[in-house]
């Protein structure tokens, strides 16, 4: 369980400071996954590197139950030298966990989402859809407890964006992965989420926060229920737009 | 041609000019080699440029093979080529090694980056004079100039490309957990591979300059030795000669560095 208490956190530069996030609250239960929208720029991506403890609050606490986070990119951020393969090893190598166990776990995983045929191959051979992937592949590697996902579909076309939200929402809840997702799309927030949190324009803080049920099914199927539009006008009123 | 690919009509067509493109261009490199060589010698032999000034083609041969039959002609060959690559290795090793240093400390890059503007600006040749009384005149003050010739600029090559890793990547070593030294191992290091060859070119050319350069102040033996000794005793042919050996010994290392990144690029 991740827990933002009253949160602040403000950006210093010689030019002056910016106070991305004000008071922000709220939680993520274990096992949920949480999308946050907002306006742009209105500090998502701090929240995320607070969460990872790449950044400090500068005030209030974040209660976290412990456990690894995993962290993807809006970038895939492969490395072009490496194998596929090679790529998914990266957290094990880094974290010093780079046992035969986990090796062949990871393999595992990247098989049983079709990236089997991928795996000897260079990163520069695979399209965009593939490689964000294989990054959650990688996210996946070194079994991390909570991911964090920073608008990890942005960098792709609108149908591979799709496609590859119902692969990673597959993946995470059948894996029984926590998840915290930002996004500044609406739809995909509410296709992918338990709960959708929306935050004010900078200094962020939590505006309001909706449940989701839409049931189990996948975000596509999720997209043609009946309340889907519903729910869609009342969190972009929620944000101004 | 043989299709074993099964192209179509157009595609071997189109294969053939590329091919024939290719093969005009390797004759005419040859040929216009063979036609400036040929007019050198030509006018030469017609006394319309004294030949005791320019040398020819075939005095140049002629020298080479007196310089083989008396011995000397590996000996300076030899001199030459182990100061130069000394100097090249010594000076991508240390560069590389400072670049890292820079790179992983800020700090230290701030407080010496006008040092490193003012040595770079500084004509090298200038400290000539200093490193034959501080070193003496042997072979250690020519190595010491060949990579006091080539350093900074591996230095400053090294470091742009540190600095040039793409953000996000950074970000993502961060965010695994991984510290500095990891970083550089993981991520850093392969990321700037390109640079390396890069600098390495950039180092050839600059060692072969250091090396002649501290011939000419104060060798006894060596190539540079060889031009400035033909020059002062108006052996022009030893000029002539030592040069365009020089010229195939230059192009030849930098050809193995392109070798080299031909393979380097091949596996990214």
């Amino acid at each position: 369980m991740l827990t933002f208490k009253d949160i602040s956190y403000t950006y210093h530069t010689s030019n002056g400071e910016t106070t991305a996030v004000k008071d922000l609250s709220f939680t993520v239960q274990d096992g949920q996954f949480v999308s946050v929208i907002g306006p742009s720029g209105c500090g998502k991506t701090t929240i995320l590197s607070l969460a990872a403890g790449i950044l400090t609050p500068s005030s209030g606490e974040i209660e976290y139950g412990g456990g690894e986070f995993g962290y993807m990119l809006q970038r895939d951020a492969l490395f072009s030298w490496r194998t596929v393969e090679q790529n998914i090893f990266l957290p094990l190598e880094v974290k010093k966990r780079n046992t035969p166990e986990m090796r062949e776990r990871a393999i595992a995983l990247a098989e049983k989402y079709g990236l089997k045929d991928f795996l000897k191959k260079s990163p520069n051979q695979l399209s965009g859809g593939m490689r964000q992937r294989v990054a959650l592949i990688r996210t996946l590697a070194a079994e991390p407890d909570v991911l964090l996902l920073d608008e990890p579909f942005s960098a792709l076309d609108y149908q591979t964006r799709l496609e590859v939200c119902d692969d990673v929402q597959g993946i995470i809840k059948s894996e029984k992965k926590t998840a915290l997702l930002i996004t500044h799309d609406i739809s995909e927030a509410i296709a992918l989420a338990d709960k959708v949190v929306v935050l004010s324009a900078r200094p962020a803080h939590v505006v309001a926060e909706h449940e989701i049920d839409f049931g189990d099914g996948s975000p596509k199927k999720r997209r043609e229920c009946g309340n889907f539009a519903a729910t869609f006008e009342v969190l972009r009123k929620e944000l101004g737009i | 041609m043989k299709n074993k690919h099964n192209y179509s009509r157009e595609h071997i067509a189109y294969l053939k000019k590329q091919r024939n493109k290719k093969i005009i261009v390797i004759v005419s490199r040859v040929l216009l080699l063979v036609f400036i060589l040929g007019i050198w010698e030509l006018c030469a032999q017609l006394k319309v440029i004294d030949p005791f000034i320019t040398s020819s083609p075939s005095r140049v041969i002629k020298t080479i093979g007196e310089l083989y039959t008396n011995g000397t002609l590996f000996f300076h060959i030899g001199i030459t080529l182990a100061e130069t690559i000394a100097g090249f290795i010594i000076a991508v090793a240390l560069g590389y090694a400072v670049a890292v240093v820079l790179w992983a400390s800020d700090t230290v890059h701030k407080v010496l980056e006008p040092y490193i503007v003012v040595l770079n600006s500084l004509p090298k040749i200038a400290l000539g004079p200093l490193i034959i009384i501080w070193i003496g005149t042997g072979y250690d003050a020519i190595i010491f100039m060949t990579v006091l010739v080539s350093i900074i600029v591996c230095i400053m090559n090294m470091l742009t490309g540190f600095l040039a890793v793409d953000k996000t990547k950074l970000l993502l070593m961060k965010a695994m957990g991984a510290n500095k030294a990891t970083t550089l191992r993981k991520l850093v290091i392969p990321a700037s591979l390109p640079v390396l060859i890069n600098t390495l070119k950039v180092a050839v050319g600059l060692a072969w300059i250091g090396s002649i350069m501290g011939e000419y102040i104060v060798s006894k033996a060596g190539l540079g030795y060889l031009i400035v000794y033909g020059g002062q005793v108006f052996k022009l042919d030893l000029v002539m000669t030592a040069t365009f050996i020089l010229c195939i010994l230059a192009g030849g290392m930098y050809g193995i560095v392109s070798l080299i990144e031909k393979k380097v690029n091949k596996t990214r």
